[in-house]
């Protein structure tokens, strides 16, 4: 089974390393940092901090268009193709074919994600004169972990809706949603009446928070690193969420009628 | 006799609309038919005969409605029925974005072909398909034919005892097409069992031994190419047209006409 996996996670690593697509938002990415930084965007006497937190704002939204976009095309561009019929007409399983793309995606981010922070570690070390401390790390692996279930939540879309352009803009619209009101369903629940409050305090239940992985502020203003109790028992309730995903995908995937 | 290659008893496939009320359509009914080691076999059909739709199970991306599909003895839907087999979909584009000898290395990782076998085994069928030369060019750079060819090679990689070939010819120029049929009479000679499908008759009758003509679904006719042509008194194209009941247009009734079929 992982000698399938790696496989198959090996032609997806291939792809996104020779995709231009991959290379122009990392690219954009630090040309947007860089400039805002040659400007003096921001005042003198925030402009460390200021300049950290535009440029971790757009390594988290280059890293969710990243980890959508590749991974809701994953299996409607095998369909489209064709692909995925000499493929599995070989001793491999669907299960492994679908965590075979995660496995792919995941590292693909994972090494754009490194390069992101590498990057912002070398920027934020330059301007401030202190190397940045294990709250770095934090950050990165969060964000990491964060991405898997991202990825997993994609490609669960790609299972479902056809088109991977609708699936991308779902999956992008939904996680926007979760990140920004996710945390505050809890207090919209308390303003609203039966039995639509129910109903939201279910979905804060239910619904993954994704605010937990976001270690930013953290980072800008130079907190020490959280405890690595909670670092864990962060990077257990991701790797729940995304392991539920992929269940339900692999699923859907073996139902999936191919013609 | 030797156990079949092939076995396929019952085998009904549906397809089921995900509309409320609309009916079930049933693409192969009662379908029952044998490949025997060593044997190419033709498996014939006007478009939406079912023939797709019969290699789609035996491959095990369909499930069957009913009835059962073997491969060497294994039930079709486990993974490991799969091992000794090689498959050349009809028009497939192959990940653009690999060289031939990277897609042939991701296939035969999942044969579990060991390293230096696997370098064997590359080196062997890029030569018998002839893209020696292209083995480091991306595959976005092939041609249509040699797209095709990096199929073979890919169906090819696991030294496989049965090829299930769909229309392994389609959209080929002459020579292309010689040259894939060269390669199935030399696979063929070596021992190979080939389950094939194809439109191209005059193909078909140059190297198939057995055939079987499926329409509507259901298989009308099968048995040796020697024995159908003189029974329906004709060549393949003769039997073919015979088996599925066409009646050239000057010979249509009313009662024969397509719109009344």
């Amino acid at each position: 089974m992982i000698r399938n996996i790696q496989a198959v996670a090996g032609v997806v690593l291939r792809e996104m390393l020779r995709r231009k697509d991959f290379y122009v938002v990392l690219v954009l990415s630090f040309l947007l940092v860089g400039l805002m930084a040659a400007s003096r965007f921001f005042s003198a006497d925030k402009a460390v901090a200021s300049l950290k937190d535009a440029a971790l704002l757009i390594i988290w939204i280059s890293a969710f268009v990243i980890a959508v976009t590749s991974a809701a095309r994953q299996i409607p561009a095998e369909c489209e193709s064709g692909t995925i019929f000499p493929l599995l007409a070989k001793p491999i399983t669907r299960t492994e074919v679908l965590l075979g793309k995660f496995m792919g995606c995941w590292l693909a981010c994972g090494v754009a994600l490194a390069v992101f922070y590498a990057f912002l570690t070398i920027f934020s070390a330059s301007r401030a004169h202190t190397m940045p401390g294990a709250i770095f790390f934090q950050a990165f692996w969060a964000h990491w972990i964060l991405l898997g279930l991202i990825i997993s939540l994609a490609l669960l879309g790609s299972l479902v809706f056809a088109a991977p352009s609708s699936n991308t803009t779902i999956c992008l619209v939904a996680l926007a949603g979760l990140w920004l009101l996710g945390g505050h369903l809890n207090h919209i629940a308390l303003r609203m009446t039966e039995p639509g409050s129910t109903l939201v305090y279910i979905l804060y239940y239910i619904l993954p928070h994704v605010e937990l992985f976001d270690l930013r502020r953290l980072v800008v203003h130079d907190y020490p690193a959280v405890p690595w109790l909670m670092w864990a028992a962060q990077t257990l309730y991701g790797l729940t969420y995304t392991a539920a995903l992929l269940v339900i995908g692999c699923t859907l995937f073996q139902r999936k009628s191919l013609r | 006799m030797d156990e079949p290659i092939i076995k396929i008893e019952k085998l009904r496939i549906e397809y089921r609309s995900r509309e409320l009320g609309a009916p079930v359509k049933v693409a192969v009914k009662d379908l029952s038919l044998e490949v025997h080691k060593g044997e190419v076999f033709g498996f014939l059909g006007p478009n939406g005969a079912g023939k797709t739709s019969t290699m789609n199970v035996l491959l095990g991306f369909l499930p069957p409605a009913g009835g059962r599909a073997s491969i060497f003895g294994v039930d079709v839907r486990q993974p490991i029925a799969r091992q000794r087999i090689g498959y050349l979909p009809e028009l497939t584009y192959y990940y653009k974005f690999l060289t031939a000898e990277e897609l042939l290395r991701f296939y035969g990782r999942i044969f579990n072909l060991p390293q230096a076998e696997l370098a064997r085994r590359i080196d062997a069928v890029l030569k018998l398909v002839g893209l020696e030369e292209a083995r480091g060019r991306l595959i976005k750079t092939y041609s249509k034919g040699m797209q095709q060819r990096v199929g073979l090679a890919q169906a090819l990689i696991n030294d496989p005892d049965l090829l299930i070939l769909d229309e392994p010819t389609s959209g080929l120029d002459p020579v292309g097409r010689m040259q894939v049929r060269q390669i199935i009479q030399r696979l063929h000679s070596e021992g190979k069992t080939i389950f094939y499908s194809s439109h191209e008759l005059g193909e078909v009758e140059t190297v198939c031994d057995r055939v079987a003509v499926m329409h509507k679904g259901e298989l009308k006719v099968q048995g040796k190419v020697e024995d159908l042509i003189r029974q329906f008194k004709g060549n393949l194209e003769e039997v073919f047209l015979k088996a599925i009941g066409y009646v050239p247009a000057e010979n249509q009734t009313p009662e024969s006409s397509p719109a009344n079929t």
